[in-house]
């Protein structure tokens, strides 16, 4: 079976648009297109109705009320509303008064959209824990439990890991939150619409997540707000004419808000039959790279990850080539080379992982449209290329001479 | 990273790949002068050899290996091409720039042609250094731009 190329492996960084999400969307550029904040005419009232039925097809991916829908731009600002909100919320001494405002528990291998909010409350008076990942990258209720104090008032931890795709132990830890009367919010960008979610069964307070991620268009995301057992308030970050009850002002992006809505019904009732081939997809993928390749090693936990995603490092190559020579691969490396710094990926490092191995990793992820074909391609070009930069690698030639690389020493810039 | 022409033509079909022998042979040898530089967890390793005609004091051949981005796989290709003929003092005035210009690197990868311009002076100086020619000190110049 042929392929067409380029073949997409990149879905952890964004999906296409599901086509039916895109026709839900049309009538609202132009029919449709009325303020829902024109409460006095029928244009706003249709544009209204239409946001009033993304916000219960949001709310039901959840297992929420579509009181507790906030729409906004993305899982960006998701976290940033949710985590300076509550912080500034639930402050415990006021700002500038040299007292500690209040602690939060994080983790260091969350997205930057998690970190760069923590590290500014962190200039801003409130002390914040960054908890180191065990080298399987789940955060277990035990590690949180340790890092909690009296103080704590927040606590921040992605359901699943974008680079690696672990899980941590959301419903636990969302359980000793409340237990500690602790608000609770977890980013949930690359978990909602792949795998289940029920703010009430995982004790969640506060959720993110993007449409772009799920097959809906980019610039639109959405926030869980509980509202009840307990009733979590926010801080508003934008303010102005008072919509999203006041948690988020600006007009809504209509459009957007819809096409969020479908992708959501779509991925609420697709989301069995997709997790189980996207795992059959994933685990032909690391077998046929594993099994015909030395020193490679998936990594995270071997099991507590998401279907679609898989990191692997492959020892003696260097990550940015090996890229160069999958170009019709398109996928993205664990090293940030490409990105213009030279660190290699935060993510790899936080889970112990050595700066050489982590400057050859490469993640796959994969979506809705992937084919068996595509994912035999891809092994069959990546095992090409590994042996290719491997025949180059003056390291594997030392390696196979039996020279141990951590006694040399090796000249740093 | 969108790369032009010559570096994907260096990096696709690399010249002068492969070595005069393993590490513990090529270290015996007088006539073969190895410079190894860069470090696994920068991402960047390269391994520059040349062999030298003692009767002409000319580098006869040159070859590479290269751990690292298409980049520096390119500035190491070019290297070798460029060493072969050279004498030593001709290679040690190889600069980074030259290598910049030739590939079009782009700014974020002027440090792979740093590397390749000290592994050229480091290959140069081991040659050097196993015939008892003495080493200048501007060999070992760091030529950062």
């Amino acid at each position: 079976m042929t392929v067409k190329l380029p073949i997409y492996m990149d879905h952890a960084a964004t999906t296409p648009c599901d086509p039916r999400v895109v026709e839900a969307m049309l009538p609202y550029f132009t029919k449709t297109f009325g303020n829902p904040g024109s409460r006095n005419h029928r244009f706003g009232w249709e544009a209204e109705e239409g946001v009033d039925r993304a916000r219960e097809q949001v709310a039901a991916l959840l297992g929420a009320s579509d009181k507790e829908i906030v729409f906004t731009s993305g899982a960006t600002e998701s976290n940033n509303l949710a985590i300076k909100g509550a912080a500034e919320m639930y402050e415990k001494a006021p700002a500038g008064g040299g007292a500690c405002r209040g602690h939060i528990v994080t983790c260091r291998i969350e997205h930057k959209a998690v970190l760069d909010p923590c590290k500014r409350l962190q200039k801003e008076g409130f002390e914040v824990t960054f908890l180191d990942p065990p080298r399987d990258g789940v955060i277990t209720r035990e590690m949180v439990e340790a890092a909690l104090r009296p103080d704590t008032i927040l606590v921040s931890l992605m359901w699943a890991n974008n680079e690696i795709g672990t899980v941590n132990q959301i419903r636990e830890i969302g359980a000793l939150c409340h237990e500690r009367e602790i608000v609770f919010h977890t980013d949930a960008t690359q978990w909602a619409g792949k795998m289940p979610v029920n703010v009430e069964r995982d004790n969640v307070d506060l959720l993110s997540l993007s449409g772009h991620k799920i097959y809906g268009p980019k610039g639109v995301g959405a926030l869980y707000v509980r509202r009840r057992k307990p009733r979590v308030r926010l801080v508003a970050q934008i303010d102005g004419g008072g919509q999203e009850r006041g948690f988020r002002s600006g007009t809504l992006n209509v459009t957007g808000i819809v096409g969020l809505g479908k992708a959501c019904e779509i991925a609420m009732a697709e989301m069995d039959r997709d997790g189980e081939r996207l795992l059959k997809l994933r685990r032909r993928l690391e077998q046929g790279i594993t099994s015909q390749l030395d020193h490679v090693q998936v990594n995270g936990h071997p099991e507590k990850r998401l279907p679609h995603i898989t990191n692997i490092s492959f020892g003696f190559v260097e990550g940015e080539s090996l890229m160069m020579a999958c170009k019709d691969i398109a996928m993205s490396s664990g090293s940030a080379c490409t990105s213009a710094s030279l660190e290699p990926s935060y993510v790899l490092k936080g889970l112990g992982i050595g700066d050489d191995l982590a400057h050859s990793s490469l993640r796959f992820s994969l979506g809705r449209w992937t084919t068996e074909a595509e994912v035999d391609y891809t092994v069959r070009k990546v095992v090409e290329s590994v042996n290719k930069l491997r025949a180059l690698s003056p390291l594997y030639d030392m390696y196979k001479e039996g020279i141990d690389l951590t006694k040399i020493e090796w000249a740093h810039h | 990273m969108a790369y032009g022409p010559k570096i994907i033509d260096h990096y696709e079909n690399p010249r002068n790949v492969g070595s005069f022998g393993t590490q513990a042979e090529v270290k015996q040898r007088k006539d073969v002068g190895v410079g190894l530089v860069g470090a696994p967890e920068c991402g960047d390793v390269m391994q520059l050899q040349i062999k030298v005609d003692p009767a002409t004091g000319r580098i006869e051949d040159a070859k590479f290996k290269c751990f690292g981005c298409g980049s520096a796989i390119a500035s190491s290709s070019l290297a070798t091409e460029w060493l072969k003929g050279k004498t030593l003092d001709e290679g040690l005035a190889i600069k980074n720039t030259e290598i910049v210009q030739e590939l079009s690197l782009p700014p974020v990868k002027i440090h792979c042609s740093v590397l390749a311009e000290d592994a050229i002076k480091a290959a140069i100086a081991d040659y050097k250094t196993k015939n008892g020619i003495p080493v200048d000190d501007h060999d070992h110049e760091h030529a950062h731009r």
